[in-house]
């Protein structure tokens, strides 16, 4: 076996057991930046600046009593979070951090995700309902509706992508990129911008993130599908909840952003500046920026690690990755400033948005996309 | 098309413990999926049977109850409470403290609307509304704090005028607050006032006419959003507030939305009023000739202020003994709570979390 053959289980596996603790620095980074909006400093006790918050707060629901509600469907009630979860993790296999650099290369990738962001509905469905409590009821009927209604959006804008890029493949989509020398962002004359805004709507009510959030709607629900969960299986819904914002995020990087493929792409001589300076540059101003929180040993080493990119041999070897990782953060910095300055839409006006604006656009928006494509 | 299908009610317990109903509501909604068919309000998780408290205890002593109440606006409790006293002893407080107690109880007005303004936007899902309320909110507590070392239940008011001078910061303070405060209101309406969500959100929710409002004796600026020109501090001024210079907002939606804008207005009102009031701060006493045991002649007051929530009333009836032979309280909360019933019949669940909000209400009072 040679190591490109390994390299997708490797992955995998890594995937597998790193994501959890990737998972609750997400969590640690979002309270930060929410904090940023909110005038307030976010988790400051658990290590300096709250930097070992994630591993408090997962030793804590480890450790936590497994409650399950008076004549709660047991077997349901143990499925749902694992559904949930099985459900997330899954979408891993499909995404491309690099040209190399992913489990499998599959021609339905795309369509494995949303086929699997269908399942993670029982998840909820089945959490709520087995709960045996009107809170988790509500909330299970809320997300239901919700994901079935905001998937139709979501399926038709991606579409617009696969008529573009004439593949499934999430790697396929990438390449198709590159090779029209265009981010898919600003394909067919710039018409593909309204397909990213319905895909970026319809992607945060997929996985119920502000002001979609009504399946946990906090103060007219307590806590929706999950409010009878505790400990352990409340901590595997939120992974999964934050994987799926993850994956969402990954999707619009590599089918709107490019994936991997630094900006402007094709054009040799911004090799260098885009894959070794650009990096080294951003790396070490964001240590600088870490400077005011006094966390000079952390900073200091990020600064420092910012300048291997500096070397060819490393920048060629990292670039993808990197611009890859960036893109993501963006679209999550963007979901965390939709929570931050929204109130949360009612119910009726969801249904209302998704099904008498959203789906309308998005059918034009594919139609649109067809004729000029078509010239 | 008739409906074939079975459908069976639900009923939904919410609260005492949850997160919006501000304190110890219980709430038991009947739900027909998520529209509200009947609701039925239970209180008195917080009873604490104020009123008979009064009955037992001397005149003065009863005074830091009141601030028990509405704990949110204690200054304003307070100013009540003195003012009826005064008025069953025959007392008046001298023009100095008048004019203090009108700036402490219009930066508690600011502070009051301010809590309300954070938790209901909260309520809607816009956490960070709260952030920022909470932060300006913290400004006028110091203030406070400083004048009589209590930040909550701050009892800043003797019966007869006042126990202490001002300090020597106050008036720099409160000038800091108001110039930084407007335009902080003025953010907090870029960050709401027309954002799509949030208008979509209030408009038409919780509608309220002027009639219906008066039916159920409903006061404050819900009767001011519904269109009737009623603010005590103009219609029976009392502690001076007849030189100053102020409008009462009035708008005509009777709706969570209107009530939201004209809490914001009367946020900028209160500005204006303490901007005056620090201009006109005569010198000379702070206390009124009140003998040291109050025993007052036989007879009954009943006196009313604008609180922040609406009409305030205290209602003394004087055996001419030490105690009051009965004190009965009017709180705005408790007479306003009474409409949530009318409003809430035919909404959504996400509604009546609306319209509690902007019915503004503090359990303490409620209850008492």
């Amino acid at each position: 076996m040679t190591f490109e053959t390994l390299l997708p289980y490797l992955m995998a596996a890594i995937f597998a057991m790193a994501f959890p603790l990737v998972t609750g620095y997400l969590v640690l980074v979002e309270r930060k930046i929410l904090a940023d909006f909110q005038a307030r400093l976010g988790p400051m006790r658990v290590g300096p600046h709250g930097l070992l918050q994630p591993i408090a707060d997962a030793l804590k629901l480890i450790l936590k009593e497994d409650t399950v509600p008076k004549d709660a469907d047991k077997f349901l009630f143990y499925l749902a979070p694992l559904l949930s979860v099985v459900t997330a993790f899954g979408s891993f296999a499909v995404i491309p951090i690099s040209a190399t650099l992913r489990i499998a290369d599959l021609n339905i990738g795309l369509l494995l995700i949303s086929a699997l962001a269908a399942v993670g509905v029982f998840g909820i469905i089945l959490g709520g309902w087995s709960s045996n409590s009107n809170y988790s009821l509500l909330g299970a009927l809320r997300g239901a509706a919700q994901l079935i209604s905001y998937e139709v959006a979501l399926g038709l804008s991606l579409v617009t992508v696969v008529m573009l890029s004439g593949t499934l493949s999430m790697q396929g989509i990438v390449e198709a990129q590159f090779n029209q020398r265009i981010w898919f962002l600003f394909g067919n004359y710039g018409l593909m911008l309204l397909s990213f805004f319905i895909f970026l709507i319809a992607a945060v009510a997929e996985v119920n993130r502000a002001p979609f959030d009504l399946p946990e709607a906090e103060s007219e629900i307590v806590a929706g599908y999950h409010t009878e969960y505790s400990g352990f299986r409340w901590a595997l819904y939120m992974l999964a909840e934050y994987t799926n914002i993850f994956i969402i995020c990954a999707v619009a990087a590599t089918v709107f952003f490019g994936g991997w493929l630094r900006p402007f792409a094709n054009i040799e001589w911004l090799a260098y500046p885009m894959d070794a300076i650009f990096p080294a540059a951003l790396l070490f101003l964001s240590a600088w920026g870490c400077a005011r929180m006094k966390l000079f040993p952390f900073t200091a080493l990020l600064g420092i690690s910012g300048l291997v990119f500096l070397i060819p041999a490393v920048a060629t070897a990292l670039s993808a990755p990197f611009w890859f990782f960036l893109k993501v953060s963006a679209v999550f910095y963007v979901l965390i400033w939709f929570r931050a300055s929204w109130p949360r839409l009612r119910y009726d006006q969801l249904m209302d948005l998704g099904w008498k604006r959203l789906i309308p656009l998005a059918l034009g928006a594919l139609l649109a996309n067809a004729i000029i494509g078509m010239l | 098309m008739t409906n074939h299908l079975e459908t069976s009610e639900m009923l939904l317990n919410m609260g005492p413990q949850h997160p919006s109903t501000h304190g110890v509501l219980r709430l038991v909604l009947k739900l027909d999926g998520e529209r509200v068919k009947a609701v039925e309000c239970v209180i008195g998780y917080l009873h604490r049977g104020v009123e008979k408290i009064g009955e037992n205890r001397t005149y003065m002593q009863f005074a830091p109850y009141v601030d028990r109440m509405d704990y949110i606006s204690a200054v304003s409790n307070g100013l009540g409470y003195c003012l009826a006293v005064e008025q069953l002893i025959g007392a008046e407080a001298p023009p100095r403290a008048q004019i203090v107690r009108v700036l402490f109880a219009e930066l508690n007005r600011i502070a009051s609307h301010l809590l309300w303004l954070g938790t209901s936007a909260l309520d809607l899902g816009a956490m960070t509304a709260l952030f920022y309320t909470m932060r300006e909110r913290e400004e006028v507590l110091k203030i406070f704090e400083n004048y009589c070392g209590a930040r909550l239940t701050t009892h800043a008011f003797r019966i007869g005028g006042l126990q202490y001078e001002l300090h020597d910061t106050f008036e720099a303070e409160t000038r800091a607050f108001s110039e930084m405060f407007k335009k902080r209101l003025d953010e907090y309406e870029k960050l709401l006032t027309k954002n799509p969500i949030w208008v979509e959100r209030l408009k038409g929710v919780g509608i309220l006419t002027a009639e219906e409002c008066k039916s159920y004796a409903v006061s404050g600026p819900m009767l001011r959003a519904a269109g009737v020109n009623w603010d005590l501090r103009k219609a029976q001024p009392y502690s001076g507030y007849e030189q100053f210079d102020f409008e009462i907002p009035v708008l005509h939606g009777a709706d969570s939305y209107d009530r939201y804008r004209i809490r914001i207005e009367e946020m900028r009102q209160s500005l204006r009023i303490i901007d005056q009031a620090l201009e006109r701060i005569p010198s000379g006493a702070i206390m009124a000739k009140v003998p040291k045991v109050l025993k007052p002649a036989p007879g009954e007051v009943y006196v009313s202020i604008e609180a922040p929530k609406g009409e305030l009333g205290y209602y003394i009836v004087s055996d001419g003994s030490l105690h009051p032979y009965r004190l009965r309280v009017r709180p705005p909360s408790f007479v306003n709570l009474a409409s949530l019933e009318k409003m809430a019949v035919g909404a959504l669940v996400a509604d009546v979390v609306a319209i509690i909000g902007t019915i503004d209400i503090v359990l303490g009072e409620v209850d008492r």
